[in-house]
């Protein structure tokens, strides 16, 4: 029924605590909202839970939180940012990703039509990624007890036989090859979020690596290791590879790719590139003779254009990462420890 | 103390404007370079230029590290 | 000596020492604005912090430093306004954009900050801003290389001098240095090469027994360094005692506001009683700074002082000592 007055219309934009009860606002807003946008067989069942047959081989299951702030940021929003992070998490251990769940943690009050758009990038990102979300849940808490929106994203994906993809299986002379530029994410939403005042062609580089994976491990049944560097960057990545698979790790500084504005950021804020969070990128420890046909797959697709050996694992300095700088001296890289503060004198 | 870097002015308005720097721009104060002109390079530090880069030092600069490097900045 | 938290960065994060021959040691220098403010300082701005209808403004790196009771960081988690700026601008928009709140900007920095201060405090003039404030804690750089000599606890050969500190004051400043204690003195850029180039001008300067002041920034510093911006501070700022943590009182070695412009002086607007301010147990970031001991040996370097949990202001401030060896430095350092 059509609103009738200008605050019941401005209201029913809102979410509401009346949304989260279960009760008749909440199959509302599933049938509204959600249905219409993420519709597929076995979620439009509306069961308490899924069920659903699968291929042989082994079952691959992960599942993460996103709480990002600012929602909404250049290059994605945290809804394609719970897809991709978690379709990311299965296809790092050689899965290829099937199913995800989607819990919903909404602030009283917040916007529906941005509720809207939410759901709308969770869709692109699923349909980009060929994965469907059979099952979800949404509450709504009081004003103040969620910055907005949390999503919580748990996901399911089989592993072919004969893969085995794990930090652990690193290999002394396996090459190190990054996917694509570094710290593309972080900058952008340190920008977003301090009101630094900075503005350019940078944005996150959000993106589902699932179909990249899936060409690698067709090039190459030797992938030992793949991961994504988000939290910690690269360094803190490289770093518990090195430990899990007792190996060294050893990159050259200038091997890195990154766009000039974001290397233009770091330098002036003192962000090392090394440490900052990427969200559609990913590392590689490839066996050294099948590398460059797993780096030729990988240029093939569109988020692996800039890919590039940057480094080799060794037997050397195990559990420790090297990095030879320009001048040709060599220095420890270690993992992330404290904030990433701006650095601004 | 240190961290200043050499940015481009794209803009000025009274004593500020606009700088880039790898594609990122910035508001700028040029209260500490009135002088300064559009096109010019800046050392850029919390905001405010601080001097106007000169582009003949910069050279002469350049080569004298290119010097260095070639004949081997390494002793061993 | 490298002078310069900057440049000490630079060194380990570019592995300089290991390109130096074997008699040639390079030991930093108390150049971090971040950690030479005394913790009595620091404490005053985390005082203000907590006053009602008070945003305060400061560079990032002041936010985790543990003054006496907790840091800025501390006070936003307890309620605070507390907001990094990149520049003195910010805080300046922060104020007009807020009148019914009292804006402060945590006022650190060397010679290449101050003029920026002084700038803001001109600039809130002109356009009537009234709910601005400076807590005045800028620091000067010949005064503590001074007394550093004198106090003559480190035998320094040789200086490798701050670049963007003499952008401002160009070269003259440190005339003294060659001068009164016969220590050659070269001023360097940031890059890798500029600093071994540096290096390369000191060695023949002690080689030819010829200890002078060189530039060899010259794309970054003119030896009169900026007018303008000398002017700005003249006209803001006044030459006061101040109080360099680890060093203790350095005469004429810091930056006051003058009475012209006591109405933004957050020392003349606000009754400040921080407490009783107390150096944390075991933290040597004083004898650090002052170059006779390195970060290894300290007792509390990567046990009970990391990134994560820093004790003093070296291990938080990117341009601290002990986080540039904790970070670059590797196992040996």
């Amino acid at each position: 029924m059509p609103p009738t007055t200008a605050m019941a219309e401005k209201m029913d934009n809102r979410i509401t605590l009346a949304h989260g009860s279960g009760g008749s606002l909440t199959h509302k807003l599933i049938r509204e909202t959600f249905l219409p946008l993420l519709s597929n067989p076995l979620l439009g069942r509306l069961d308490d839970g899924a069920v659903f047959g699968v291929d042989k081989g082994r079952l691959a299951f992960t599942t993460d939180s996103y709480v990002v702030n600012p929602l909404f940021f250049p290059g994605g929003d945290i809804g394609r940012l719970a897809v991709c992070g978690t379709v990311n998490d299965l296809s790092m251990c050689g899965a290829r990703p099937l199913y995800l769940s989607l819990s919903l943690i909404i602030e009283e009050g917040f916007s529906q039509p941005d509720l809207q758009r939410i759901i709308s990038s969770v869709r692109e990102a699923a349909l980009e990624a060929d994965v469907e979300v059979i099952t979800g849940d949404t509450k709504v808490v009081g004003r103040g007890s969620a910055d907005g929106l949390f999503i919580t994203t748990s996901g399911i994906g089989i592993v072919p036989e004969g893969i085995e993809v794990s930090g652990t299986n690193a290999k002394a002379g396996d090459k190190v090859i990054l996917s694509g530029t570094l710290g593309d994410h972080g900058m952008t939403i340190l920008i977003q979020r301090e009101g630094l005042g900075f503005e350019g062609p940078i944005e996150s580089d959000c993106a589902p690596l699932n179909q990249m994976v899936s060409s690698m491990l067709e090039a190459s049944h030797d992938i030992h290791c793949l991961r994504d560097p988000t939290r910690g960057g690269l360094a803190t990545t490289l770093n518990e590879i090195a430990l899990q698979s007792e190996v060294g790790i050893l990159i050259q500084e200038d091997a890195t790719p990154l766009n000039p504005s974001v290397s233009a950021l770091c330098e002036l804020l003192g962000f090392d590139p090394l440490y900052v969070a990427n969200e559609g990128k990913l590392v590689a420890m490839v066996k050294a003779s099948d590398s460059d046909r797993v780096l030729e797959a990988m240029k093939e697709n569109k988020y692996g254009k800039r890919a590039t050996i940057i480094g080799e694992v060794t037997g050397e300095h195990p559990g420790r990462v090297v990095i030879r700088t320009r001048m040709g001296t060599s220095r420890i890289v270690d993992m992330l420890t404290g904030d990433l503060l701006p650095r601004i004198c | 103390m240190c961290l200043a870097i050499p940015a481009k002015v794209k803009s000025i308005e009274g004593h500020e404007g606009d700088v880039e720097v790898g594609g990122i721009s910035r508001k700028a104060s040029f209260m500490l370079t009135p002088e300064v002109m559009v096109g010019d390079y800046v050392l850029l530090h919390t905001g405010y230029a601080i001097s106007i880069v000169d582009e003949t030092e910069a050279k002469e600069t350049l080569r004298l590290l290119e010097e260095l490097a070639q004949q081997g900045a390494v002793y061993s | 000596m490298e002078f310069c938290g900057g440049h000490t960065f630079a060194i380990l994060k570019n592995g300089i020492r290991d390109l130096l021959p074997s008699n040639l040691e390079l030991v930093s220098g108390p150049g971090c604005p971040v950690c030479v403010t005394a913790i009595s300082d620091l404490d005053k701005a985390i005082f203000l912090s907590h006053l009602p209808q008070t945003i305060t403004t400061t560079f990032g790196d002041m936010v985790r430093v543990p003054g006496s009771h907790g840091s800025l960081a501390s006070a936003r988690v307890e309620g605070a306004d507390v907001r990094i700026v990149y520049s003195t601008m910010d805080a300046l928009d922060i104020a007009q954009e807020n009148p019914q709140s009292q804006v402060i900007f945590v006022g650190i920095g060397f010679e290449t900050t101050a003029p920026t201060i002084a700038a803001s405090i001109v600039e809130a003039q002109r356009r009537e801003i009234d709910n601005y404030h400076v807590l005045p804690l800028g620091k000067l750089c010949p005064p503590v290389m001074g007394a550093l000599l004198k106090m003559g606890e480190t035998k320094i050969d040789g200086i490798i001098g701050p670049g963007h500190v003499s952008t401002i004051i160009g070269s003259r400043p440190y005339e003294f240095i060659p001068r009164e204690y016969g220590v050659p003195f070269v001023i360097s850029g940031f890059e890798p090469l500029d600093i071994l180039l540096a290096v390369e001008m000191l060695v023949e300067q002690i080689e030819e027994e010829d200890p002078k002041v060189e530039i060899a920034y010259r794309r970054g510093v003119k030896p009169e360094g900026n007018a303008r911006a000398q002017q700005l501070m003249e006209e803001v700022f006044e030459v006061s005692n101040a109080n360099w943590r680890g060093i203790g009182e350095i005469p004429r070695s810091g930056l006051s506001i003058r009475e012209k412009f006591s109405h933004f002086d957050a020392l003349k607007a606000y009754d400040i009683e921080p407490g009783l301010s107390r150096e944390p147990k075991g933290c040597i970031c004083g004898e650090i700074l002052r170059g006779i001991k390195n970060p290894q040996d300290c007792r509390l370097f990567r046990r009970a002082c990391t990134p994560e949990n820093p004790v003093g202001p070296c291990m938080v401030s990117s341009e601290g000592s002990c986080a540039a060896y904790y970070r670059y430095g590797g196992e040996d350092g």
